[in-house]
């Protein structure tokens, strides 16, 4: 039987520079998921997107073909009228995009976003159509199907939207869905729940599927087959079992080598002696209060964060996990002194081994310069933490002439010195932010953050906005520089898997509380918490063999009012906080 | 009921702005030293007329300007009895003008609602130019449409208005026949309403709608295509295109929609810069509006005249700004549910 969707030697190329997609050819069959993998810039989205031809306007297809069987024989796609290619959108070649966030209009309700479909393609009466997307909407796993319908999407959650759009994707039963990086924006148990709900779907309807990711442990989890792209051509294209367990390129070798990995076994690490610590948080809590929107009725209370103690000894990593809402950025900007802590909370910072404690939130303001200059911070986002209209070096030695240390020369020299530790060319001080890729930029951001020589960092998710191998790079660029210079860590993230090789100790957040905390051996192999362990179950690894458990997600990633007797939360209560062995404590009744 | 509730909030907050706006005025008019009518006492007494005198000490008593300044306003604005009871602003007893010698009534009755028309009509045909041409300048960004519009634009919004109105009297005479100045035919001025007359009025309201309007178009166009650009680079506009839309279909749908916000929010800021922008056009015109009586009596310190230009243009921009902020309500539900999902 002929493919569903047939590439041959595309080439797509802007203006008159060189091509960027070269010569690709794959075959989708019916039923079937194929992965497109590759690094960004790589590719892979221009030619998933060439098949519906929704290309940018500079882009043009220079050669090859894109047949698509329908029921009256195969169309080349290319070439196609942009009046039948219309018909052919949404209809039978659907797509999902990365950002939930955005890729829904804010303005217009669900319902209506997702009706359209329906009512594009001219089949369905107004009455039938809201029937058939409130089924689409059970399906995809909306409790309240008919309150969808009526909500915008800034009402929803990043997860609920992406099955919004799913839905939106699904409602007109098309033949190939093309999903550009569909998870990359969740949360790891969104995206494993996700993934699922993707792979029944599938299963149900048989339609093909077209995964576009930089993620090999999606992949594994996804995929029949998979094309591995770099620079715009295909390095290695087969079954996905064989290819991933054994890969003939190198490219490919490298890319399963950078995915972050669970590790397979260690036995777990007494707990350290600690004298030193470098930050002590003792009994932190947070409580915003949200205005309501009546004047008259009380504000609500949101518990951002609740009780947490937290100790973090010098020259060591201390990672706090959770999904996103879990409270771990309040905690960290709180460490920082970025915000209050509720009264009774303290945090403890120790400069020096022998040097008295600081309290943080209770300084006065030569005390918090210096406070400052000892504690730093590394955003998520490479992009927007870099001013795109300030050279490198400016923007490098902006913080030290803020603290009037040194003169021009010297400051420019100290910016050359980071740069080549954090194994960037000191040449490059001149450019603009503009001219560095993402792992360049998230480099540059390490530097800035180190010029000050500080004694303490926080990260604050520092490469989840990036492609794994780089994520790899600035993983152990991190560790390098800890080690040499005797750095300690805050590293807030909400993937495990990264924190599994970067940290001594980790802290797992749910709803404002910490619910287990223990050395990243001990809680990968015996994780006691239901959200811990839902959180390791929904790691996507690079193993076709060993695929997400979604029974246990779905647990453990649930409603705290459903985890296990000894877990549950009821209402804003929680079992306290108990040690089950020495540096393993858990939130559980015993 | 959400909406009906904000609508009367907002009724009730535009009440209270004019309220303190109509202090700032009576301030405002009260800033150059003496009124209208002791200057003209004491130009009466240097030239020895004293029968001119009585009459002005009589207007001066009549008028409650012989009492203090925070008793003068209450009475202007009709908190406080006057020498003959409550009769203020909100009395609808606007005063006399000392000029004219006629109830400040009188004098801008007629030109009320022709300032009412020619800007209502000015702001029409501002949105009718400017969102056709914006949408189009954006959709074929960076091509002989976007340019040849947005040159179109530059040249309305630098030309000055009272030029562009001689020329175009000069052109739309000589080609079409359009009259020349006024806002009705002579003769009809005074008359009762009748089709005629509305006729005669809107054939005279072409040449002043055109260039009061041009350059408030040409800004409001150049704002759309800038928001319509930014809006068709967001992921939202894929989604659409993605699930078989016609480009045009989806630019109204989507795009538009989001870019309309600040189309919407300006009818606030348009209308008290038109009626303030065509005080100079009304007199080369010579349109029958308020702009020309605002001038005359701002010079003369005819002080309840000016007094209640003022505080009808501020009545202007008020309601303007009040429907807009409904309409965004209305049209952005990010705005309608604030607060709501906390």
């Amino acid at each position: 039987m002929a493919p569903l969707l047939s590439v041959k030697n595309l080439s797509i190329g802007f203006g008159k520079d060189d091509a960027v997609v070269r010569d690709v050819s794959f075959d989708v069959a019916a039923g079937e998921t194929l992965a497109l993998v590759g690094e960004s810039g790589s590719g892979k989205t221009i030619t998933c997107r060439a098949a519906l031809r929704i290309l940018p306007k500079a882009a043009q297809i220079r050669s090859g073909s894109i047949h698509l069987q329908r029921a009256d024989g195969p169309v080349d796609l290319v070439t196609l009228g942009e009046r039948q290619m219309r018909d052919l959108r949404g209809n039978q070649v659907a797509m999902i995009f990365q950002e939930p966030m955005r890729s829904l209009s804010p303005l217009h309700r669900i319902g209506n976003q997702v009706c359209e479909v329906l009512w594009l393609h001219g089949r369905k009466s107004e009455a039938e159509a809201k029937k058939e997307v409130l089924s689409c909407f059970e399906r995809v796993g909306f409790p309240d199907p008919e309150r969808t319908y009526s909500s915008y999407p800034f009402e929803l959650s990043g997860g609920m939207r992406q099955r919004a759009m799913i839905a939106m994707a699904m409602v007109a039963k098309p033949k190939l869905l093309i999903a550009d990086e569909p998870t990359t924006a969740l949360d790891v148990t969104t995206q494993a729940q996700v993934l699922g709900l993707m792979k029944e779907l599938q299963r149900d309807t048989g339609m093909a599927m077209i995964l576009v990711t930089h993620d090999l442990g999606v992949v594994a989890n996804m995929a029949e087959k998979v094309v591995v792209m770099n620079k715009g051509r295909v390095m290695e294209s087969g079954a996905a079992e064989p290819l991933l367990s054994d890969p003939a390129h190198p490219y490919t070798r490298a890319l399963i080598q950078a995915a972050p990995q669970i590790p397979a076994a260690a036995t777990p690490k007494p707990a350290p002696p600690r004298e030193d610590l470098i930050l002590e948080m003792t009994g932190v809590s947070k409580t915003y209060s949200m205005r309501a929107g009546k004047g008259w009725k009380a504000p609500s209370l949101i518990y951002a964060c609740r009780g947490i103690d937290l100790r973090l000894p010098r020259g060591k990593t201390l990672a706090i996990v959770g999904e996103s809402g879990s409270g771990k950025t309040t905690a960290a900007r709180i460490a920082l002194g970025a915000e209050p802590p509720d009264p009774g909370g303290a945090v403890l910072f120790r400069p020096r081994p022998d040097a008295e404690p600081i309290q943080v939130h209770n300084m006065d303001r030569a005390a918090r310069t210096a406070f400052q200059r000892d504690a730093q911070m590394v955003f998520q986002d490479p992009y927007s933490s870099l001013s795109p209209r300030m050279r490198i070096q400016d923007t490098m030695t902006e913080p030290l002439e803020i603290h009037g240390i040194g003169n021009r020369a010297e400051r420019r020299e100290r910016a050359g010195e980071m740069l080549n530790l954090v194994g960037l060319g000191q040449d490059m001080l001149k450019r603009y932010p503009h001219a560095f890729s993402g792992g360049q930029r998230q480099r540059l951001s390490i530097a800035r953050a180190l010029m000050l020589d500080p004694s303490l960092i926080v990260c604050d998710e520092p490469t989840s906005a990036l492609d794994v191998s780089v994520q790899e790079q600035i993983l152990r660029l991190l560790e390098n520089i800890r080690d040499q210079h005797q750095l300690s860590y805050l590293f807030i993230s909400h993937d495990l898997a990264v924190v599994a090789r970067i940290a001594d100790e980790v802290a797992v957040m749910r709803r404002g509380l910490v619910v287990e905390q223990a050395s990243p051996e001990t809680l990968f192999h015996n994780p006691q918490h239901p959200y811990t362990k839902a959180l390791i179950a929904a790691q996507p690894e690079p193993d076709i063999h060993r695929p997400i458990n979604l029974k246990l997600v779905a647990q453990g990633a649930g409603s705290p009012e459903n985890w296990p007797e000894q877990f549950r939360f009821s209402g804003i209560e929680a079992p306290p906080l108990v040690p089950l062995e020495p540096g393993h404590k858990v939130r559980c009744h015993v | 009921m959400e909406i009906l509730r904000y609508a009367i909030y907002r009724f009730g907050t535009m009440l209270l702005t004019l309220w303190v706006v109509s202090i700032l005025v009576f301030v405002i008019i009260n800033l150059p030293p003496g009124d209208y009518l002791s200057n003209q006492i004491a130009e009466l007494r240097a030239s020895g007329q004293s029968a001119g005198v009585a009459k002005a000490e009589f207007l001066r008593s009549e008028y409650a300007l012989d009492k203090p300044l925070w008793q003068q306003y209450f009475i202007w604005a009709g908190f406080l009895p006057g020498p003959h009871g409550f009769s203020g602003m909100i009395q609808g007893n606007f005063g006399w003008s000392f000029e004219f010698d006629r109830p400040v009534a009188e004098i801008v009755g007629d030109s009320l609602w022709l300032t009412v028309l020619v800007n209502l009509a000015a702001v029409l045909f501002v949105y009718v130019v400017a969102l056709p041409l914006g949408v189009l300048a954006a959709a074929r960004a960076r091509s002989w449409v976007d340019y040849t519009s947005a040159f179109v634009g530059y040249l309305g919004l630098a030309t000055p208005n009272f030029l562009l109105a001689l020329i175009l009297f000069y052109y739309g005479h000589r080609w079409f026949d359009l009259p020349i100045g006024g806002l009705m035919d002579p003769a009809m001025e005074g008359e009762p309403m009748s089709w005629e007359k509305v006729k005669s009025i809107l054939i005279h309201l072409i040449v002043p709608t055109f260039v009061i309007g041009t350059s408030g178009a040409s800004a409001m166009m150049q704002r759309l295509r800038a928001n319509m650009l930014d809006e068709l680079g967001k992921p939202y506009v894929e989604t659409a295109i993605a699930k078989g839309m016609s480009p045009t279909r989806m630019l109204t749908k989507y795009p538009l929609r989001v870019a309309f916000n600040p189309f919407v929010a300006d009818i606030g800021n348009l209308l008290p810069s038109m009626i303030s922008g065509s005080v100079l056009v009304s007199v080369v015109l010579g349109l029958q509006t308020i702009g020309p009586t605002l001038l005359t009596a701002l010079k003369t310190q005819d002080m309840f005249l000016s007094g209640f230009v003022l505080m009808f243009v501020a009545l202007l921009t008020l309601i303007g700004t009040m429907i807009s902020d409904v309409l965004l309500v209305l049209l952005d539900p990010r705005i309608r549910y604030e607060g709501r999902n906390a």
